[in-house]
């Protein structure tokens, strides 16, 4: 079983979140990177699987030589090959980084490529479909878990209080969800390991923006105002009851 | 100039199948871009006819599920590119659900037309292009932008944009659809059956009770499930109370868990790191219990109680009990 899990850098966000006074990115002096929530899960359940199958897990990320720190995190956790899709940094539409994807697929074959169901930070919700499409691969979207029998996969996730059970054959494409598993915590060993492993690095062309250009970014104005203080149990229940939440 | 909306409807009410809120909130987007025209996925005698006309549409595309036998995205998919093509429409919209998402990303990949994710404002510039506003960081930040294609594909944030019924309700026309698929894309679909639990959904739910590292672990969440339950609600929680493993993370309020919009979220030991008020922003009214006064959810609240949540929340219990 060779998976390969398509992750991306973005930036770790506390308590705020801001923009550069050009409005055209995330500010991110203050901030660490790490690899999108969704994606760190669909590692730790490529890991799993072949854990328990066997075979190989490569993560594949696009974007400048800084991603390179993204890929090691993944080696820790258990990936043994990492491939860079090295770009000039600048955002690649989704479209473009589908085509790229599909690309490094095609060289190398895989039987399962694992991605997250949308990046925390663009939040496109559509790179895993468009490189199915492009492969002529079955897709399943937002899955929480994977069941991994004789040539075949079945994915479930939950629509509505109504559990979706999908089989597809393999090789496939899923897109997964937090949740599906708990990532484990790298081990010393498998730092060090990352440390010291090989970055497969592919050039690929300049950025396409696909249609869809960034005119620029905004913090959404908060309509609220700061709380106004309760003084106590009666006063919480005559607001419930004024919001007409007890009736 | 027709638009056409992918509208989905509540499979859970058998007796009143009505549009998900979320599929409102883009028909009320989709009627100020065009003619508005809806896909339905249903018998044809459960096709909500009355509420579509309340919110403008004037033509309805049904697709019987006997042509489909259960959920299948790429088949979804593939009536809407046929549609297009019947309608010559210049856009299409869905709820930015699981289901509309993945439908319009499939129906870009189909057409090799640009999708945008989540958007909350569109207007048409002329000339293939729409000006829009769209979510990034689950809504936490906007994003200005230009969609230059010939058909706008868009899914609508299902917590960025009002569910408001046309001023005057339109005259529908029902149409049968009968798409021609293939097997291929029938290949993936669906096999439903209930869920674990069952009971209130958490993206559907009037209140949620949430509670978050305040709580202290797995055994304190009792109260809040009794406060839940006499609300006529449920219980969600932060990310750190599934990151440790209390609770099960499809209760996660939040970017990576479910995004809510009940009328009242009542926040228990929750601080509000952003990734959680992503989630909850969609609330009508937000009260927090804490016992910090300088958490970052009372930026976010409309009231807060100040104190610990260990003796007030069954304080409330007690209270609402004796009313």
């Amino acid at each position: 079983m060779d998976i390969l899990v398509c992750v991306k850098r973005v930036p770790t966000v506390g308590g705020r979140i801001t923009v550069t006074e050009d409005g055209q990115e995330v500010d991110t002096r203050m901030s660490g990177f790490t690899i999108s929530p969704h994606e760190e899960c669909a590692v730790e359940e490529a890991v799993q699987i072949t854990e328990r199958l066997g075979g190989t897990v490569s993560v594949l990320t696009l974007g400048a030589e800084v991603c390179v720190e993204q890929l090691r995190d993944a080696l820790a956790l258990g990936a043994s090959r990492a491939v860079l899709l090295e770009t000039d940094g600048r955002e690649y539409g989704p479209i473009a980084t589908a085509s790229a994807i599909a690309a490094e697929v095609r060289a190398h074959g895989y039987d399962l490529v694992l991605l997250g169901n949308e990046a925390s930070d663009t939040g496109d919700y559509q790179v895993g479909i468009r490189v199915a499409h492009e492969l002529g691969w079955p897709v399943a979207t937002g899955i929480k878990s994977l069941e991994l029998s004789d040539g075949a996969v079945v994915a479930r996730r939950e629509y509505r209080g109504v559990e979706e059970a999908y089989t597809l054959p393999l090789p496939a494409v899923i897109t997964v969800k937090e949740g599906i598993n708990l990532p484990r915590y790298p081990s010393l060993p498998g730092r060090l390991r990352a440390k010291r492993a090989a970055v497969e690095r592919v050039p690929v062309g300049s950025q396409s923006p696909g249609g869809l250009r960034k005119s620029g970014l905004r913090v959404p104005e908060s309509v609220k105002h700061q709380a106004e203080v309760l003084d106590g149990i009666p006063e919480l229940v005559r607001v419930l009851d004024e919001l007409g939440i007890l009736s | 100039m027709t638009v056409l909306t992918l509208v989905e409807l509540d499979g859970t009410q058998a007796s009143a199948v009505l549009p998900i809120d979320g599929s409102l909130r883009a028909l009320t987007l989709a009627r100020s871009l065009g003619p508005s025209a809806a896909v339905v996925f249903a018998a044809g005698s459960a096709v909500p006819s009355s509420t579509l006309a309340e919110y403008g549409v004037t033509d309805v595309y049904v697709v019987e599920p006997s042509a489909l036998d259960g959920y299948a995205p790429v088949a979804w998919a593939r009536v809407l590119a046929g549609l297009l093509a019947d309608t010559k429409a210049t856009a299409v919209l869905a709820a930015g659900t699981d289901r509309g998402s993945e439908v319009l990303a499939h129906l870009g990949a189909i057409t090799g037309l640009p999708m945008a994710a989540n958007c909350t404002a569109v207007s048409a510039d002329g000339d293939g292009t729409h000006k829009l506003v769209r979510h990034r960081w689950a809504g936490l930040l906007l994003e200005d932008a230009v969609l230059e294609a010939p058909v706008a594909l868009l899914t609508v944030a299902t917590d960025g944009v009002p569910n408001v019924p046309a001023d005057t309700p339109a005259a529908v026309t029902v149409h049968e659809h009968k798409p021609s698929l293939t097997e291929n894309d029938l290949a993936v679909r669906a096999v439903e059956s209930a869920a674990g639990a069952g009971g209130v959904s958490l993206a559907t739910a009037r209140v949620v009770v949430g509670g978050g590292r305040g709580v202290g672990g797995p055994d304190g969440f009792a109260p809040l499930e009794e406060l839940a339950a006499m609300l006529g609600g449920v219980v969600g929680v932060s990310r750190v109370v599934t990151s440790e493993g209390w609770r099960p993370h499809r209760q996660q309020v939040g970017q990576t868990g479910t995004k809510i919009t009940p009328e009242l979220y009542l926040a228990c030991g929750i601080s509000g790191a952003i990734q959680h008020i992503a989630g909850c922003a969609g609330a009508k009214h937000i009260i927090a219990i804490n016992t910090d006064a300088g958490a970052p959810i009372l930026s976010h609240a409309d009231y807060v109680l100040i104190g610990d949540l260990h003796k007030l929340v069954p304080a409330l219990v007690t209270a609402l009990r004796a009313r």
